[in-house]
Order: structure tokens, then sequence, then C-alpha cells
């Protein structure tokens, strides 16, 4: 029980750490940020429930006043602009990654972990961010996803480096992917 | 950690969360039921007043923090320009200004400590279930404890690369940054035990 306190909460803090790496912003406004990165890490590291519940503590904190969305944003407006869907859809995408992994139990942590990021981390975000983007700006889901359409390969970079960096955690400290355990 | 609450006090810093918040709700549901131009309008300009009576300085503060939005402004303004309704591009426009600013007053006239006290009271019938919050308690101190923490060693993960490397730092810092995240997450589990868990 302390355990999973102490990673949700650790995890927690590193999704915002990964937030104030130096972005870059695009066009339309929606940051190209390695925070996306931590969501994933939640996700392939935690497991389902457990990166659901470290992204919530997030979301939870950002919602209190606290800067840990990238760009050092954060507070209640941020869930009321464009990009709020985005943010609804940050738990679930740790959710869904972290049940690929536990689920592909027998295939080997790389390719899993690429797999549940791509999945979890950019299909299933992109679902929730670009209808609530379609919903904010009263467009159609096809016309908010035109929008975006350039960031999806920086996030299909980052979700190989986040199977690249889950399974480099899983040989340098055997034991600690909680979505596999031993 | 520093929030995102404006240092100076303000009439509306004292006002108790949970009435702001109240308030919040109630003007963005009157926000999102009437789309004319003419209210949205009103709207804002009064959002407008609020922050003003606040002082100069917290007004400008807030706009600052509105800038994000105007990409997404100028699309909406510009869309529904070329699909012949600039009216209600206006007025979306100016409700997803109006709504955006009014929950970044909320968050800018409150404390940290207050956020979490509502937090807590929100999560009171809970505790008379028999459901202890002590953990959530918890996991919100050490995030508060752990993230400059974290990004810290994430600046100095950089520096390190930089002593060694003309090459911009890749995304190869991440791995020790977690794995430090993860010795730190078991040197807290332990401490915790330690102490007497958490029950």
């Amino acid at each position: 029980m302390e355990r999973s306190i102490a990673y949700i909460a650790l995890f927690a803090a590193l999704t915002a750490a990964l937030g104030l790496v130096p972005q870059i912003t695009l066009a339309s406004g929606v940051p190209v940020t390695a925070q996306s990165m931590g969501i994933m890490l939640c996700g392939t590291v935690l497991g389902a429930r457990r990166g659901f519940l470290a992204v919530l503590l997030f979301l939870l904190l950002v919602a209190l006043g606290l800067p840990l969305l990238s760009g050092g944003r954060g507070g209640l407006g941020v869930f009321g602009s464009p990009t709020a869907g985005f943010l609804f859809g940050f738990p679930v995408a740790a959710f869904v990654t972290g049940l690929i992994m536990e689920r592909m139990r027998s295939v080997a942590v790389l390719p899993t972990a690429i797999l549940a990021s791509l999945i979890g981390g950019v299909l299933v975000l992109y679902l929730f961010g670009v209808t609530g983007m379609a919903i904010t700006l009263k467009k159609s889901f096809f016309e908010a996803a035109a929008l975006i359409l350039v960031y999806i390969p920086g996030d299909l970079m980052k979700a190989v480096i986040t199977g690249l960096l889950t399974s480099g955690l899983a040989r340098a400290r055997p034991g600690s992917l909680l979505s596999r355990p031993a | 950690m520093i929030s995102l609450t404006f240092p100076t006090r303000t009439w509306a810093h004292p006002v108790p969360v949970g009435w702001k918040l109240a308030c919040l709700s109630g003007a963005t549901v009157v926000l999102f039921s009437f789309g004319s131009l003419a209210v949205q309008t009103a709207a804002l300009s009064l959002t407008a007043v609020l922050y003003l009576s606040a002082g100069r300085g917290f007004a400008w503060s807030g706009l600052k923090t509105l800038r994000i939005l105007w990409p997404f402004l100028t699309v909406i303004v510009l869309w529904h320009l070329i699909e012949g309704s600039p009216h209600e591009g206006l007025s979306i426009a100016l409700r997803l200004m109006s709504t955006v600013a009014l929950a970044n007053f909320v968050t800018m006239t409150s404390r940290l400590s207050d956020m979490i006290d509502l937090a807590a009271w929100l999560l009171s019938p809970l505790r008379r279930l028999g459901l202890s919050t002590r953990g959530l308690e918890i996991a919100i101190a050490l995030v508060i404890r752990f993230t400059p923490l974290l990004s810290l060693r994430g600046a100095q993960l950089v520096d390190a690369w930089r002593a060694r490397s003309a090459r911009r730092p890749s995304w190869r810092i991440a791995l020790p940054l977690t794995v430090m995240a993860l010795d730190d997450a078991d040197h807290v589990a332990e401490a915790l035990k330690a102490r007497g868990g958490i029950q």
C-alpha cells in the first residue's frame, strides 16, 4: 500500500517535472512537450490502475492551482480551454497503456511498451483531445483533427522513446515495473 | 512549490473557495445557455471589470494567462468568417475567453491550502463511510515535495550532459531521471512504513 502510494505520487511528480523540459510551441497552440511521455510512462511502468491514479492525482493538483502543465500552466482555466480534451484523456491514456502492458505479459517489454504507448498515449489520447477541440471550437471531429495533424509524428516518436525508456528501466531496476510484477 | 495564486492580497482572496467555485459553476452554466453576441460581450465586459476590481497588476497578470488562447481565438473567428457566420464565431471566441478568465480568477485568488481544505471537505463523506483519505493527503504532499526536486535533478542532468558533449541533450536523459524517481519512491515507501504506514 505504501509502495503504491509512493510510486503513484512520484510518477505524478515525474510527469510534472517532464512538463518543465523546454517545449516547442507550434502554430495552432498545442505545445510539443515531453509531458505526454510522462503520461505514457505512468502507464507502462505503473500499470493500468496505478497509472490511472497517478495521472488523476497530477490533474487534481493542476486543478488546485499548481503550475504542473508544460509551460508552467495550471489552475482551473486550463480545463475550459480547447486543449482540455487532452487533459481529460490523460488518465484514460495511461490506463489503456498500462492495460496493454499488463495483458501482453508474454511479449517482451520493448515491443509491448511501444505498442502500448502508441495505442494508449497517441490513439486514445488524440481521440479525447480532438473530440474536446471539436466541442469547444464547434467544429466537426475531422476539421478539428486537421488542426493538429502536425503533432502526430512528434507523438509517434515519443511513443517509441517511451518504449525504449521502459525497456531500459526494466534492465536498470528489475522488478520496478509494477505493470509486470516478477 | 510556488502555486498560481496571485501574491498580492485582493478583496477576493478571503472569500471562501467553495463560494467562488459555486459562482464559477453558475456563471459557466449561464455562459453556455445563452449564445447571443450581446450576452457574451456583456459577460466578457463584466469579467474584465471583475479583474480590474482586484487591481491593475492583477488584471494584467490575468490577461497574460489568456495569451495562450490567441491561436484558437484566431482560428475560430477566421473560420466562422469564411463560413459566413461571423457573429457566431465572435460569440464563441468571447465565451471561451470569459470561461477561461473566470476559472483563472478563482485560481488566482485562492490559496493552495484553502483548495486542499476544500478537497478534504468534499471527500469527508468518504471518511464517514469508513474509507481513509490519509493516502490521498500524503500523496498530494509527496507530489508537492518531489516535483521541484525532480525538475532540479532534470536540470542537473542537462548540465552534466552539456559539460560532456557539444550535442544537444537527447531523450536519453529521461532514463536516469526516471530511475531516480523510482529510487525515491522506494525510499519514501520504506520511510512511510517505518513511521507506521498509512492506515
